[in-house]
């Protein structure tokens, strides 16, 4: 436990697609992460909350019934305050109602603060290799 | 005839049970006050007296047991990383051992906390942070601020575990007597109270019993085992799940309603009844004790009116005077108006000994600890809360599901002594609709104040202690 990389995940907002979020947790877990699952009707501070206890090094959230949008702002802020300015956030799923082009809505998430947006259909390994990149440090 | 005492000494009265474990039957009970501040035994010896000559042979008794809740009880202090986790585990660790939780910290101590954690001078600091692998910078930082502080207070270590030894040896190195032992939140969804509260049990035997110079009783006292409120909630534990290898009544809930707090003990899982509930927040413990410090009906009489009056459950304009209407005891008490029970809070604030003489005193008597049992339970019980989804309406709980409980029983004196413990015990079905209160419980009490004293037998005599438990308490 004490090498592994510690991530939260769970469904933000009222949310109760839980299917995606498992499949994604189980994923990670194979993948050899310490995976902390808030499960659904996770709130933004239920995210940070759980981060700060666990040293986790990132947060991914999803989100399935399309108000990813109005949920999710302020996320990046609230881990600013809460001394998790750097950690890494992800989010994917259903983000937003109706078609929208999604380099669109891409961007909208990025602005928010989150490193990563997921469109549906994105396969959990894809997750994995992006999270892994992510961790490793920077080359000098 | 092979007999035992049980003790407790109360800031205000020393209490003695005598019970004949041959034929598991309670003998007698008796009181003196207190004499805490200057020879223990005093007051002991008064208490045995006047149990003796009810005929209780109180010159070597096969066993007796001891309690305590005098000099400010076991006053706890508990220190962790998120309000809503490792602090609110830490509380309920400290609550569970019987503590009185005087301050909770969260996050980093700054140097204002710790100088008000030093000015505090608790008996035990309770230090969690940090799920097992998780934060370590908080509790090490913590940690070094206590023993940079010269503060003296024990410590029980009960945070991360990674750092659980580096931390024991900070604290050490300052001569802070520190037990390290397992996380109380070593995951997310696991609180792991128990080794917290019996490392903070063994302080207060080792240490604390001393320290409140109630080391002169041992001469008559074999063992002072535990905090008053802890053997209360054993005799709570006792009542729901019965002596080892028998039944219990089920699911119990215990309220004590005292002049300055009203404390909550349920015995309960409290998963969720509901249809497609969702349970979230803490994990909450089966064995679980609340106190409330603003609800008393003496020194807090004052608060218990703001809370009702905050709660809507003062009684309606409607009512008539109390002075007009005279009732036999034991039934329906006098209608008292929310003025009179503004005077009387006042009154009684100030008069913190007074006892009732009148059926009017009775009345505003059982009104008070009504609001307070009403309000004491609905911070207890878990709350249910609508949530809109895309799907329709869907409930998450907070908290336990008090609704299917089955026994609720009172204990103080408001029990012990007034004339409507029913009115008062069924308040605690009462309040906050959405709160998980119990639904159609039994209701008993304990007319002779026997719960101390049966969670401490159960130790050795859990039998015995049952029996005698089920036999005293009146049903109402």
């Amino acid at each position: 436990m004490a090498d592994q990389v510690t991530i939260v995940t769970g469904v933000l907002g009222a949310d109760v697609h839980i299917i995606g979020n498992a499949i994604l947790a189980y994923a990670l877990r194979q993948a050899g992460f310490n995976v902390v699952t808030l499960g659904i009707f996770a709130s933004q501070e239920d995210f940070i909350h759980a981060a700060q206890e666990t040293a986790a090094r990132a947060i991914l959230v999803s989100s399935l019934y399309g108000h990813g949008e109005i949920d999710c702002r302020g996320f990046r802020d609230k881990c600013r305050e809460a001394g998790l300015g750097d950690i890494i956030l992800y989010v994917g799923g259903n983000l937003v109602v109706g078609k929208q082009a999604w380099p669109a809505v891409q961007q909208t998430f990025l602005a928010m603060g989150f490193d990563r947006a997921y469109p549906p259909g994105t396969m959990p390994d894809q997750v994995v290799r992006d999270l892994t990149a992510d961790l490793s440090p920077a080359p000098a | 005839m092979q007999t035992a005492i049980l003790v407790d000494f109360g800031s205000t009265y020393t209490k003695v049970i005598g019970v004949d474990l041959t034929a598991a039957r309670l003998l007698a009970t008796a009181q003196a006050p207190s004499s805490v501040e200057t020879d223990v035994t005093t007051g002991l010896h008064q208490a045995l007296r006047r149990l003796g000559e009810q005929g209780v042979q109180t010159r070597d008794p096969s066993l007796v047991l001891g309690c305590s809740s005098a000099a400010g009880g076991l006053r706890m202090v508990a220190v962790g990383l998120v309000p809503s986790l490792t602090v609110e585990a830490a509380r309920r660790a400290a609550l569970g051992a019987g503590a009185k939780v005087i301050k909770v910290y969260g996050y980093q101590l700054s140097r204002t906390e710790v100088a008000e954690l030093k000015a505090l001078a608790p008996d035990v600091i309770l230090l969690a942070g940090g799920t097992d692998g998780g934060d370590r910078a908080t509790i090490l930082a913590n940690a070094g601020s206590i023993a940079a502080a010269g503060i003296t207070a024990p410590v029980v270590v009960a945070g991360n575990k990674s750092v659980g030894p580096e931390i024991a040896e900070i604290l050490q190195g300052t001569g802070i007597d520190a037990r390290l032992t397992e996380n109380v939140l070593p995951e997310l969804d696991r609180l792991n109270v128990e080794p917290a509260r019996h490392q903070i049990r063994e302080l207060f035997i080792e240490r604390i019993v001393e320290a409140k110079g109630l080391e002169r009783a041992r001469a008559l006292v074999e063992e002072i085992i535990m905090p008053t409120p802890m053997a209360v909630l054993r005799a709570t534990q006792l009542l729901a799940d019965g002596p080892p290898g028998g039944a219990g009544l089920g699911e119990a809930l215990v309220v004590d309603v005292g002049g300055a707090t009203t404390d909550v003990h349920t015995v309960a899982v409290g998963a969720p009844t509901a249809a497609g509930a969702v349970l979230k927040g803490l994990p909450e413990p089966r064995v679980k004790r609340t106190v409330e410090g603003d609800l008393g009906i003496r020194i807090n009489a004052r608060s218990v009116f703001e809370a009702g009056e905050a709660a809507g459950l003062l009684p309606g304009r409607a009512a008539a005077p109390v002075a007009a209407i005279e009732q036999p005891a034991s039934e329906e008490p006098a209608p008292v108006t929310p003025a009179a029970l503004a005077a009387a809070a006042e009154r009684l604030a100030a008069d913190t000994a007074a006892t009732p003489v009148s059926d009017a005193d009775f009345a505003i008597d059982a009104a008070l600890a009504a609001i307070a049992v009403t309000v004491a339970t609905d911070r207890h019980a878990g709350v249910l809360e609508e949530a809109w989804t895309a799907h329709g309406k869907a409930f998450v709980q907070y908290g336990k599901d008090l609704r299917p409980l089955q026994a609720v029983v009172g204990t103080g004196g408001i029990f012990a002594f007034g004339r409507h413990p029913r009115q008062v015990l069924a308040a605690a079905t009462r309040g906050d609709p959405l709160r998980l209160k119990p639904q159609r419980p039994r209701f008993w009490v304990d007319r002779r104040y026997i719960l101390y004293g049966m969670g401490l037998l159960a130790e050795q005599h859990p039998d015995v202690a049952y029996r005698v438990l089920t036999e005293n308490l009146q049903e109402v």
